[in-house]
């Protein structure tokens, strides 16, 4: 038999790959809608909200699937992290509910100016809030500087832990890389070729500071993180696999491939997920709790993936279904 | 004090959920019963109103989807202790309510965009899955509160834990809850847009977009209405079976006797252990709780005073719950009487009296809430975990309180003005005839 363990853990890295790509890609569009500027400002505001309009809901269950995975498997997990990480994980909170009302709020609100400049606003900020958070709460497990047991000052207990140059830095990583990941995907989106040539220059210089705030990322880990990232057996292909789609995205993007640019793009996304993940085995908080230290009883998480699998057989069409009718440039008129 | 800011939180949070995940869970029926009408009819009116009750229900769904979403966190973010125990064990329910979301967000998004580009029986399928999805979902996250109140599947042996999840899911309160849960939304939402559109009747008796809007809203709500007590009833009798000192706390009942009565209205006096000035019915309770007037009701007086919930509050809580069901039932057999007769749209007391009643059906679920929740305290497991052993170490919750208390007035206040144009907008002088 298989053990549910890893099998669940692999099951989880998957849904927060999904989210990255999909949900990531919503709040970078977020920081696009923010930093528009020049003579298509306008129409690319209302590209963003165009792409992102149908599907945002959809994207965001990713991480609802992702939050129910770690209590039900890993539920000592959960307890750690929602207790030590709280701060970071209320701001992630409050963005998460300002980014999906603000948006809503723009969409089906009066025709006005004003009342688009407010809620548009409010939106992109809390886009840009929400990954930087969730980098920290990222940074936080990965760190290894979680309290053991809750004897400490507040400070040493609930700020300490993520207050770091290095849960920073894996903040920063995260924006960037939604934000590039969104404008790669934009490019696809545009509705002409100024803007497309606007999206392709945001998706260049993003794609820059990925690759200069995963050095940092990098610099500012402690030696065992470091040495999990760069020196493991698997880390070597793992890496030269993530460069090689980073460089791929780059050329795509060189030469206006737009389509190949994005498939390069999310497998280079999908790859960091995947190197942060195994770097991060077989912790699920580095170095104090294993995977198998925080799972639920071997029954609960068998059956969790068999639901989990029967979830997907329903699913899986139903997301093809939404995104083969909603593409890039597909026709989309909200009602109303 | 970090514990009582902690539940202040959560209540805040569930209340404020509660509204959309109603709405949620009644308005895509709502909205796509007027397509069906539409495709079969070919009136006009039918295709607007569904665009219309769309467009509140994108709104409405969104708040509902992230406001769910701080819930699900807070779980953990105030209660880690207890989703460390109980995660496992009902995270099933859990898991699937995450696909039911999932459902119910993707063809949401088919459905709102998808006007133009889906086949007309597509965009039907897309909103009865929206329906499917929402009264799921529902379904699955009553169905863990449920085992709060009714924990089985569980057991300890040698200190290690064992789970049967199928027996957790479907714990004795799970049924009735989710019917009584429901049925609930359905006749909240059916009423209170039933009233919205009833004002509007009132001033304007003949247009024919809000007679359609408040038949389809009735057809929805009314049956709903009328099965509620029913199910209260059933959800009475499990509380009786399971729940000692919350059916004690429900009925301000104090002493443990045979033939105890059943209170209407009445204020519980804790300290002198009485309830004041309720209307009895003799040997009430004992029936409706047992089925026989004769039966032993546990007072609280026989229940330890650490184990006591807040008596008084969850008196009134369900004096209000139960005064408005009768209340929405009795309108709903009102209303299949002026439908027989033919005059469903004629009667102005009929329709001022809706109209008067569209928020009280919100109200009923807000008061249900309470009852269930207060009335479980001082456990966040019934007799298995106390709330005070649950709560995080965090100090200083009184902050986020304090925060998403101006973020959900904040919220509340912008889509009840959004709702209002929406509304306003649809009194187009063409359609009054």
């Amino acid at each position: 038999m298989i053990e549910s363990v890893p099998l669940l853990s692999v099951v989880l890295v998957l849904s927060l790959t999904a989210y990255a790509l999909l949900g990531g890609a919503d709040f970078g569009g977020g920081l696009w809608d923010l930093l528009a500027t020049g003579r298509t400002a306008e129409r690319q505001r209302a590209t963003i909200a165009h792409a992102i309009g149908p599907v945002w809901e959809a994207n965001h269950v990713w991480l609802i699937v992702a939050i129910v995975i770690v209590f039900t498997g890993f539920p000592r997990a959960f307890a750690v992290v929602m207790t030590y990480l709280h701060v970071p994980l209320l701001l992630v909170l409050i963005g998460i509910v300002l980014r999906g009302s603000a948006f809503v709020f723009r969409a089906y609100g009066p025709d006005d100016r004003r009342h688009e400049r407010v809620w548009s606003r409010v939106f992109a900020i809390a886009s840009i809030a929400t990954p930087l958070f969730l980098g920290v709460v990222v940074g936080g497990v990965t760190e290894g500087r979680l309290p053991v047991s809750a004897d400490g000052s507040f400070a040493a207990l609930f700020i300490r832990p993520w207050l770091t140059p290095f849960c920073a830095a894996v903040g920063a990583f995260a924006l960037a890389l939604f934000g590039y990941l969104a404008a790669v995907y934009l490019t696809l989106e545009a509705q002409d070729a100024e803007e497309q040539a606007a999206f392709r220059l945001r998706a260049l210089a993003t794609g820059g500071a990925v690759f200069v705030l995963a050095a940092t990322v990098l610099l500012l880990a402690v030696r065992d993180v470091r040495v999990a990232l760069v020196a493991s057996a698997w880390a070597i292909p793992l890496h030269v696999a993530t460069g090689a789609s980073a460089l791929a995205a780059f050329a795509f993007l060189w030469l206006e491939h737009y389509r190949l640019a994005r498939m390069a793009a999310a497998a280079q996304v999908a790859l960091i997920v995947w190197g942060w993940a195994l770097a991060q085995y077989p912790y699920a908080i580095r170095p104090q709790l294993t995977l198998t230290g925080a799972a639920s009883p071997a029954n609960v998480q068998t059956l969790l993936l068999q639901v989990l699998g029967v979830g997907a057989v329903v699913l899986a069409p139903s997301l093809l279904y939404l995104f083969g009718m909603f593409g890039p440039r597909g026709d989309r008129t909200p009602v109303g | 004090m970090d514990l009582l800011f902690a539940r202040l939180q959560m209540g805040l949070s569930l209340a404020f959920h509660i509204i959309f995940a109603v709405v949620g869970m009644a308005m895509p029926v709502m909205m796509v019963s007027a397509e069906v009408a539409w495709i079969h009819t070919g009136r006009a009116e039918y295709v607007d109103l569904a665009k219309r009750w769309a467009r509140g229900t994108a709104i409405l769904f969104a708040v509902g989807a992230v406001s769910g979403t701080v819930l699900s966190f807070e779980l953990g973010l105030l209660w880690p202790t207890f989703m460390a125990f109980a995660g496992p064990i009902i995270g099933m329910p859990f898991s699937l309510e995450g696909f039911a979301f999932f459902l119910e967000a993707i063809f949401l998004g088919l459905y709102l965009y998808g006007w133009q580009k889906l086949r007309p029986r597509a965009h039907v399928f897309a909103g009865i899955m929206v329906s499917i999805g929402g009264a799921f979902s529902g379904a699955f996250v009553v169905t863990a509160n449920a085992w709060m109140n009714t924990p089985t599947g569980f057991r300890f042996i040698g200190g290690r834990l064992f789970v049967d999840p199928f027996a957790a899911m479907f714990n004795p309160a799970a049924a009735a809850q989710v019917i009584h849960m429901l049925l609930a939304a359905y006749a909240a939402v059916g009423v209170g847009v039933a009233g919205i559109h009833a004002r509007l009747l009132v001033r304007h008796p003949l247009n024919a977009f809000h007679r359609r809007a408040f038949a389809i809203a009735l057809v929805i709500g009314m049956p709903a209405a009328l099965l509620q007590p029913l199910s209260g009833d059933w959800a009475g009798h499990v509380v009786a079976r399971t729940q000692t000192a919350k059916l004690a706390a429900l009925e301000g009942q104090f002493a443990t006797e045979r033939y105890a009565p059943l209170r209407i209205g009445g204020i519980p006096d804790v300290a002198a252990r009485t309830t004041r000035y309720a209307v009895e019915v003799p040997g009430g309770l004992s029936f409706l709780a047992y089925d026989d007037p004769a039966a032993l009701i546990t007072g609280l007086n026989d229940i330890p005073r650490d184990s006591w919930p807040p008596v008084a509050a969850v008196h009134l809580a369900f004096q209000v719950m139960v005064a408005i069901g009768f209340w929405l039932a009795l309108l709903a057999l009102w209303a299949a009487v002026l439908w027989r007769r033919g005059r469903l749209f004629h009667s102005s007391l009929f329709l001022k009296a809706i109209a008067l009643s569209a928020v009280l059906g919100f109200v009923a679920v807000e008061a249900g809430w309470m009852v269930t929740e207060l009335g479980r305290q001082p456990w966040i497991i019934q007799g298995v975990m106390r709330t005070s052993d649950a709560v995080t170490p965090m100090p200083g919750l009184r902050f986020p309180f304090i925060v998403f208390t101006f973020i959900y007035i904040g919220l509340g206040a912008v889509v009840i003005a959004l709702i209002r144009r929406t509304v306003r907008e649809t009194v187009p002088r063409g359609a009054i005839r």
